[in-house]
C-alpha cells in the first residue's frame, strides 16, 4: 500500500497526487514512469513521474480523470491508498548538451514535460515551452514552467485563454524565426505525429515520450511494442522518449485505442453500481 | 482421475481434475510396490522421496506425506498439478511394466492439502541474502536459504509473488489459491517477500551490497517474449501469450467489467506455437468466449513441447490444431483489427539442432484462416533489464546468464538459475536449480566467514 501524502484538485478533471514512496524517490529522473493499480480489482496502468521529492520520500503525478483506473486515482483523498506502485521504470531522460530547448506539451503532456523540462533548464539549456490545452480550466502548470523557461507559450483549442488554437500553430512561427537543438515532444498521438513532422522537416531533433498502453511495465508482455524504424521496440523498456523520426505513430495511434470500446463498457459498469463518479467533469 | 466435463469446464476457469479422494487417494498409494532403489525418485529434479510420501498416504498418514514431501520441495500443490511427471517421476516407475505407472503427480496433489500451516518457530539470524524474482525457482531458493538459517528477501517486479505461477499458469490448471497458499507457507519460514520491486529500476544489486545483502539469486525468468516478426503483428487483437495470459491469470481479466483490466477476445482465436503456454492461451480463449481456437503449429504433434495430458484436455475442449502450417502474414479488418492470418504449409525436413525434424516451408502454398485474436505463443528471451546492470555478470551469445549447475556466476556472490539460465524450461527444473544454487551459496557464505 502507498499512502497519499497529498492531493490537489488542478481542475475539474485534472488531480496532482503526492505519494509516500521514499525508494522509488531516491531512484526516480525525469521520464520516467510508474506502473499503478488503484485496488485489488484495478488494472495496471502507466503514469509519467511529474516531480520527485528524495527528501520527502515522494513521488508525485498528474492524473487526468478519463477512464475507470484515473477515475479511481482522481476520487482518493489525501491519506488515502493505492495497493500497488512499480517505478520509477523506463529510461532517464538524457538532457545535456542542448543549447535551445523548445518543448511543447499538450493537455496533461504539459505535466509530464515539465520535469524534463526543468532537467534541461538545469542542464543549461534555454528552454522554450508551448502548451497547448482544450480551454482556459484546464491549463497546467504554466507558473511552475515560467519559472525556469525563457518563454512559455500557452494556447486554447477555443480560445479561452493564451492563443487560440493549436500547439502548431505557434510552433509554425517559431520555427521560421528561431533555430532550436531540440525539440522535446509529450501529448496525444495525434498531437506528436503533427509537432514532429514539422520539426523534422527543419532537420530539428526531435524527442518523443509515448504513452503506449501497459501491463508490466518492464518488458515482459509486449503489449505496448512499437514500429521503430520499422523495427518492434518496447516503449516501457527502450522508452518511454524515442526518436521522432523512427516512430510510426499510425501504428501507435491504432494500437493505443485497442480498448476503447472495453473502456466503454468499463464506464457504464462502474457508474451504474457507482464505484467511480458518473463524470470526468468535462462539462457535457 | 476424475475431471470437469469438458462441455462445462470451458465455461469457467475452475480446476480440470478433481483431485483424490482419500479413499482413491490411499488404494492408488497401495500399489506402490516401494522399490529399495526407487527408479522414480531419481527422474524428480526436487529430489523428493517419493516411495516415502506414498507409503505415507498408504499408512493414512496424510500430515506425515507432507511433511516428507517438505523435507526437499516447498511447493507440494504446484509440483503435484503443474510437473510433467509422465517425463520424469512415472517415466521410471517400474509399473510401467503393466502399463499403469503410479499417478505420483495426483497423490503429491492429495498430500499438499494437508500441509499444516505454522509460523516460523526461529527467525533467521544469519547474514542477509537476496532472491531476485519470485517465481518458483526464487521462492525454492529462498525457502532452503531461510532454512538454514538466512534472512531472506525476495525481490519482485509484479504487485504479486509466483512468478509465472501467478501470471502465467491459468487458474483451471493451477488456482491462485494454491500459489497463495504455498507463497504464505514460505512467508511462513521468515522469509521477507518485497512486492513492486523491479531490481535494476529502483535499485541495482550495487544498492543492494552497501545495504548488507551477502549473496544474490538472479531467478528474473525469461521475461522478454518473442515475436514472429511478420506483417502485422501490431495490429489489434494480436497478443504475445505472455500479455494475454497475465491479463486473464494475473489482472483477472475473465471477470471484467467487475475487474477493470480488458482483454479483446474474438469469435475466431489463432494461437501459434506448440508448447504448454500455447496449450494455456487456447484454453483460455476458450474460457474468454472464442467461438472457436486453432493452434497453429509449425510441425506436427509428435514434435510438440506440450505436456500430452494439455493436449489431450485442450482438444477434449474443442481445441483445434493446425500442424505444418506456419504464420506468414497478419491482414487487417476495419479499424487496424486483426481479421485474417496468412500461412504457409511446411513440411518435415532432416532434424535441427534441438533433435526435432525441422520444418521446411512449401513453395505457393499460402492460405488463409479467419482471426480476430492472434496470440503469439513461441518461447521468451532473456530480459535485459536487470542483467544490464550488473557489472562483470558474463551472458552467453543469446543474453542469458552464463551459469554452473549449481548457480555460480562470473561474479562471486550472484548465483542465477532457471529461465533467465537456461531459456524457457519447466517449474521443476527452476526449482531444482534453485535448490541446487541454495547449497552453493551456503557453502560460498560459509566459507567466506
Amino acid at each position: 500500500m502507498f499512502k497519499i501524502l497529498s492531493k490537489e484538485q488542478l481542475n475539474s478533471e485534472t488531480c496532482l497526487v503526492e505519494f509516500h514512496a521514499p525508494d522509488i524517490a531516491a531512484a526516480a529522473g525525469p521520464g520516467q514512469f510508474l506502473v499503478l493499480r488503484v485496488d485489488e480489482k484495478g488494472e495496471r496502468f502507466p503514469l509519467t513521474i511529474h516531480d520527485m521529492d528524495p527528501e520527502r520520500g515522494t513521488v508525485s503525478v498528474v492524473c487526468q480523470a478519463v477512464g475507470v483506473s484515473t477515475r479511481k486515482l482522481c476520487s482518493l483523498g489525501e491519506g488515502g491508498h493505492v495497493a500497488d506502485i512499480a517505478g520509477p521504470l523506463g529510461h532517464r531522460v538524457s538532457g545535456a548538451g542542448y543549447g535551445k530547448v523548445i518543448v511543447v506539451g499538450g493537455g496533461v503532456g504539459v505535466a509530464e514535460a515539465y520535469p524534463v523540462a526543468r532537467l534541461f533548464a538545469g542542464n543549461g539549456s534555454e528552454v522554450e515551452v508551448i502548451a497547448g490545452f482544450r480551454t482556459k480550466e484546464l491549463v497546467l502548470c504554466e507558473k511552475e514552467l515560467k519559472e525556469f523557461c525563457r518563454e512559455v507559450h500557452v494556447t486554447t483549442d477555443d480560445g479561452s485563454y493564451g492563443r487560440k488554437g493549436f500547439v502548431t500553430d505557434v510552433l509554425g512561427g517559431l520555427l521560421t524565426k528561431k533555430k532550436y537543438d531540440l525539440a522535446f515532444v509529450v501529448g496525444p498521438v495525434a498531437m506528436m505525429k503533427a509537432v514532429s513532422g514539422m520539426t523534422l522537416s527543419e532537420n530539428l531533433e526531435t524527442r518523443v515520450s509515448l504513452n503506449a498502453l501497459m501491463v508490466d511495465g518492464t518488458g515482459m508482455c509486449g503489449c505496448c511494442r512499437i514500429l521503430y524504424g520499422g523495427e518492434k521496440r518496447f516503449a516501457c523498456y527502450d522508452g518511454p522518449d524515442f526518436d521522432a523520426s523512427k516512430v510510426d505513430f499510425e501504428d501507435l495511434g491504432r494500437r493505443v485505442s485497442s480498448y476503447v470500446e472495453k473502456e466503454r463498457q468499463a464506464l457504464e459498469h462502474k457508474c451504474r453500481i457507482g464505484l467511480v463518479p458518473p463524470s470526468a467533469g468535462r462539462g457535457k | 482421475m476424475r475431471e470437469q466435463c469438458p462441455k462445462d469446464r470451458v465455461k469457467n476457469f475452475n480446476e480440470v481434475p478433481y483431485g483424490y479422494t482419500e479413499e482413491e487417494a490411499v488404494r492408488e498409494a497401495s500399489r506402490c510396490l516401494q522399490c529399495p532403489d526407487p527408479p522414480c525418485v531419481k527422474g524428480c529434479p526436487a529430489e523428493i522421496n517419493i516411495p516415502g510420501f506414498i507409503r505415507a498416504i498408504k499408512e493414512k498418514k496424510f500430515e506425515k506425506a507432507v511433511s516428507v514431501i517438505g523435507e526437499t520441495s516447498n511447493l507440494p500443490a504446484v509440483c503435484g498439478r503443474v510437473c510433467p511427471q509422465e517425463d520424469q517421476c512415472e517415466v521410471r516407475c517400474v509399473l510401467n511394466k503393466t502399463g499403469k505407472p503410479i499417478n505420483i503427480g495426483a497423490l503429491e496433489r492429495f498430500a499438499s492439502e494437508f500441509s499444516v500451516k505454522r509460523a516460523s518457530e526461529k527467525k533467521p539470524e544469519g547474514p542477509a541474502v537476496a532472491v531476485i524474482g519470485s517465481g518458483p525457482g526464487g521462492l525454492t531458493c529462498a525457502a532452503d536459504l531461510a532454512e538454514k538459517g538466512y534472512r531472506v528477501t525476495v525481490f519482485e517486479a509484479l504487485h504479486k509473488a509466483g512468478g509465472v505461477l501467478a501470471y502465467g499458469i491459468p487458474e483451471f490448471r493451477l488456482p491462485n489459491g494454491i500459489v497463495a497458499g504455498e507463497v504464505d507457507n514460505i512467508r511462513g519460514k521468515g522469509v521477507e517477500i518485497k512486492l513492486n520491486y523491479v531490481i535494476g529500476k529502483i535499485k541495482t544489486i550495487e544498492d543492494l551490497r552497501r545495504e548488507g545483502f551477502k549473496a544474490f539469486y538472479i531467478s528474473s525468468g525469461a521475461g522478454l517474449p518473442y515475436f514472429l516478426g511478420i506483417e502485422g503483428e501490431n495490429l489489434k487483437g494480436v497478443y504475445s501469450a505472455n500479455e494475454f495470459l497475465t491479463r486473464i491469470n494475473l489482472m483477472k481479466a475473465y471477470k471484467f467489467p467487475e475487474y477493470d483490466t480488458p482483454v479483446n477476445v474474438g469469435r475466431k482465436a489463432v494461437v501459434v506455437g506448440g508448447g504448454n503456454v500455447a496449450m494455456d492461451s487456447a484454453r483460455s480463449a476458450l474460457r474468454c468466449g472464442a467461438g472457436e481456437v486453432t493452434v497453429v503449429y509449425r510441425r506436427t504433434e509428435k514434435e510438440m513441447p506440450a505436456r500430452r495430458d494439455e493436449i489431450t484436455h485442450a482438444r477434449e475442449e474443442g481445441v483445434k490444431f493446425l500442424f505444418l502450417s506456419s504464420p506468414a502474414k497478419i491482414l487487417a479488418g476495419p479499424q487496424g483489427a486483426a481479421k485474417t492470418l496468412v500461412c504457409t504449409r511446411n513440411e518435415l525436413g532432416p532434424p535441427d539442432e534441438s533433435g526435432r525434424r525441422r520444418p521446411v516451408p512449401l513453395e505457393n502454398s499460402e492460405f488463409e484462416i479467419p482471426a480476430d485474436t492472434v496470440i503469439v505463443a513461441i518461447g521468451s528471451g532473456p530480459n535485459p533489464l536487470l542483467l544490464s546492470t550488473i557489472k562483470g555478470l558474463k551472458l552467453n551469445g543469446k543474453g542469458y546468464i552464463e551459469a554452473d549447475p549449481e548457480g555460480r556466476t562470473s561474479v562471486g556472490d550472484i548465483f542465477a538459475g532457471g529461465d533467465i539460465v537456461t531459456g524457457s524450461a519447466t517449474v521443476i527444473l527452476a526449482m531444482g536449480a534453485g535448490k541446487r544454487a541454495a547449497r552453493a551459496m551456503d557453502s560460498y557464505l560459509k566459507e567466506k566467514e
